[in-house]
């Protein structure tokens, strides 16, 4: 019995820590290759955008939870710290070394998840989504009143570089990287460490059917609540990592609903059902706020849009459609699917270029027709004025949706086709 | 000697409607008890009351002698009472292991640990795969609960119910929308797995009642109006009144 259980555990095992050894080794290797300082200050985001998210989605994916005041425990996380490192520099003050700062925004964190937590977990579903909107704006509205401790519109800043640590001082970014890296692997490891545990299980269970989680024994309250309470410590690491990487905290935009809800959309988006959903969900957000916005002005359309058939058409986001795939792949059938993604890339390029134009050129119009007629669309130069560049992007717009349309339709024929032959495989294998 | 499970006065009205008027049940331990009557006659509310779904408006719950009546649903299930529902409710995105452990962790004390690993808890790991083999679920132990036929989610429904090792079982219906060879199967598994136990059943098949109870409790209209061995139940006036009054009045009125 016992030797069979071993026998069943060890795979996964190597599989883990080359995963795990993986991870390590890109957070890593990422600054040696990506060495231009834009590419050093997206990935810092990134690795503590990861924290944040995958604390968000003990929350969502693990605990049913849809919270929209996710911001109120990175950002007080981020002030507490940004006071600790003004403390810590002030003369004569407390000696908190920068490293340990993450950990007093995590306390700081989970404090407040304590307090504000309590009130939010004695109820679930819609009620608990009100509840954290109502918190979010509380919370936002009180940091106006408090200018000591927020410091008003124009925020609090700090100077990260008031002590060393085994000669690194932290004012060069890569150092900042490699802390917020270091912190990133932890967070990651306890939190997937997490889900292994009875509570997190039981979070699982109460996410599923709290009713019956009260029948064996748990109180659903109690679970939501220390699940509340982790989520919120590690949000707080988020935020302090985020206040040593900017070096201000501003509470319009750190405790702001805009920025709880950025969390939960990406989150989403990255997928809340898979445990690594979110870290995608975190790398989308820094490649949507800094690069996508770089392109366009119109790019918070192109995100609603894309968040828009996320949610009808892959509500398990980017996470579920790659774990789709590799099942189909386990069983050996994608080899009939290649030539079909090829045909949707392409096509969907068409369709996209198209519409992309057309929203181009009404932004153009709208917001830069001063500056003339013509907009420089991917190196094409279209008049907003002639009727002819209207009547092209439309057309390419309508060709591409065609086209879409007619690959998609033999899509979902082959892709039905082989998950229907993976149930009668499934099916086999057990009767076996 | 306490009873298993006691019912004193019990009472329970939604605003000016009475549905529990006035039950009184003593059960020992160890006994198998049939709850039949009439669709409304209270037995589900009867399972609600004593479970801690529903709080009595008056009246008294003791198991094994000590007072239950206003405690929580966990609270309850933790000194040894657990139940299953007569529509299935278990956890439909976790596996069928997955589903009993969670019944199962309560009992051995994990309570709301984060600081042990589950794969590494071997008294628990080892109680759910007797559970598994238990229910006969063993070929589906890694699949979602959700992708379960029917019956074999009434299975995993009873294995839930029973993972916590409490002594006194309520099923609620436990073979609502069975097909007659299923049932029969299932009435075996529910007679092995309760062995020892005190079990309370609300059943609607006669032949299960008779198959299975030690004892018949009869509610009708909020009332226990018999509660007797399974031949003295079929002999009493009153239950046969309460079954077949219509009928019989019916022959009345032919004549």
């Amino acid at each position: 019995m016992t030797s069979t259980n071993y026998y069943r555990f060890k795979p996964w095992n190597i599989g883990r820590v080359l995963i795990w050894s993986l991870f390590a080794l890109m957070l890593i290797v990422s600054p040696l290759v990506f060495r231009s300082s834009l590419a050093l200050t997206m990935l810092s985001q990134m690795g503590y955008l990861t924290i944040i998210c995958l604390s968000y989605n003990i929350l969502l994916g693990q605990g049913g939870m849809l919270s929209f005041g996710h911001a109120v425990y990175t950002g007080l996380g981020a002030f507490v710290a940004v006071h600790a490192m003004n403390l810590a520099a002030a003369k004569g003050g407390v000696p908190i070394p920068l490293v340990a700062i993450p950990l007093v925004g995590g306390l700081a964190g989970l404090l407040f998840a304590v307090l504000l937590g309590y009130v939010t977990t004695k109820k679930s579903g819609t009620t608990f989504a009100m509840i954290t909107l109502g918190i979010g704006e509380l919370v936002a509205a009180m940091s106006l009143m408090f200018p000591g401790f927020f410091g008003g519109e124009g925020g609090v800043t700090t100077n990260r570089t008031y002590g060393s640590f085994f000669g690194w001082t932290f004012g060069p970014q890569i150092q900042v990287y490699y802390l917020i890296a270091a912190y990133c692997f932890v967070c990651t490891a306890l939190m997937f460490a997490f889900t292994g545990t009875p509570l997190g299980r039981m979070l699982n269970a109460v996410r599923d059917n709290p009713e019956r989680v009260e029948f064996i024994g748990y109180d659903t309250q109690r679970v939501r609540y220390l699940g509340f309470i982790i989520a919120g410590f590690f949000a707080g690491i988020g935020g302090a990592l985020a206040s040593i990487n900017f070096e201000i905290v501003n509470a319009s935009d750190s405790l702001s609903g805009v920025r709880s809800g950025g969390y939960l959309l990406f989150t989403f988006l990255g997928g809340a059902t898979f445990f690594f959903g979110p870290i995608i969900g975190a790398v989308l957000l820094v490649l949507a706020s800094v690069l996508l916005s770089e392109l366009t002005k119109a790019w918070l359309l192109y995100l609603g849009l894309v968040f828009l058939f996320m949610v009808m058409y892959a509500p398990g986001g980017v996470a579920s459609l790659i774990m789709m795939n590799l099942r189909v792949a386990r069983f050996g059938k994608f080899n009939r699917l290649w030539g079909l993604y090829g045909g949707l890339l392409l096509t969907g390029a068409v369709m996209v270029v198209g519409a992309a134009a057309i929203v181009e050129m009404v932004y153009h119009m709208q917001l830069n027709s001063a500056l003339g007629d013509t907009v420089n669309f991917m190196g094409v130069e279209l008049d907003t004025k002639r009727a002819t560049s209207w009547i092209g992007v439309a057309a390419l717009l309508a060709i591409g949706v065609a086209l879409v349309e007619v690959v998609r339709r033999r899509f979902a024929r082959v892709w039905g086709q082989a998950q229907e032959e993976i149930e009668a495989e499934i099916k086999r294998r057990e009767t076996a | 000697m306490a009873y298993a499970l006691e019912l004193k006065a019990l009472r329970k009205s939604f605003g000016k409607t009475d549905i529990i008027r006035g039950v009184d049940l003593a059960v020992s331990a160890g006994e198998r008890i049939a709850v039949i009557g009439p669709n409304g006659a209270g037995k589900s509310t009867l399972f609600n009351l004593i479970s801690g779904r529903l709080m009595p408006s008056s009246g008294e719950v003791l198991l094994n002698g000590q007072r239950i009546d206003g405690k929580q649903p966990y609270e309850i299930n933790r000194l040894g009472l657990s139940r299953s529902f007569q529509i299935t409710n278990i956890f439909p995105k976790l596996s069928v292991f997955e589903n009993l452990r969670c019944g199962v962790l309560w009992s051995l004390g994990y309570k709301y640990t984060f600081l042990r690993f589950l794969s590494n808890l071997d008294d628990a790991n080892e109680r759910t795969e007797e559970l598994v083999r238990q229910v006969g679920l063993e070929k589906k132990r890694d699949v979602h609960a959700v992708n379960l036929t029917y019956a074999e989610q009434r299975a995993l429904e009873i294995g839930v119910t029973i993972a916590g090792g409490a002594g006194v079982i309520l099923l609620d219906e436990p073979t609502a929308g069975m097909s007659k060879t299923e049932t029969s199967h299932f009435i075996a598994l529910i007679k092995q797995v309760t062995i020892g136990k005190t079990l309370l059943t609300v059943e609607h098949d006669m032949g299960v009642v008779f198959g299975l109870a030690d004892k018949i409790a009869v509610v009708v209209y909020g009332e226990v109006i018999a509660f007797d061995t399974p031949d003295a139940v079929r002999a009493n006036a009153k239950v046969q009144e309460a079954y077949l009054g219509s009928s019989v009045a019916d022959a009345q009125a032919g004549h």
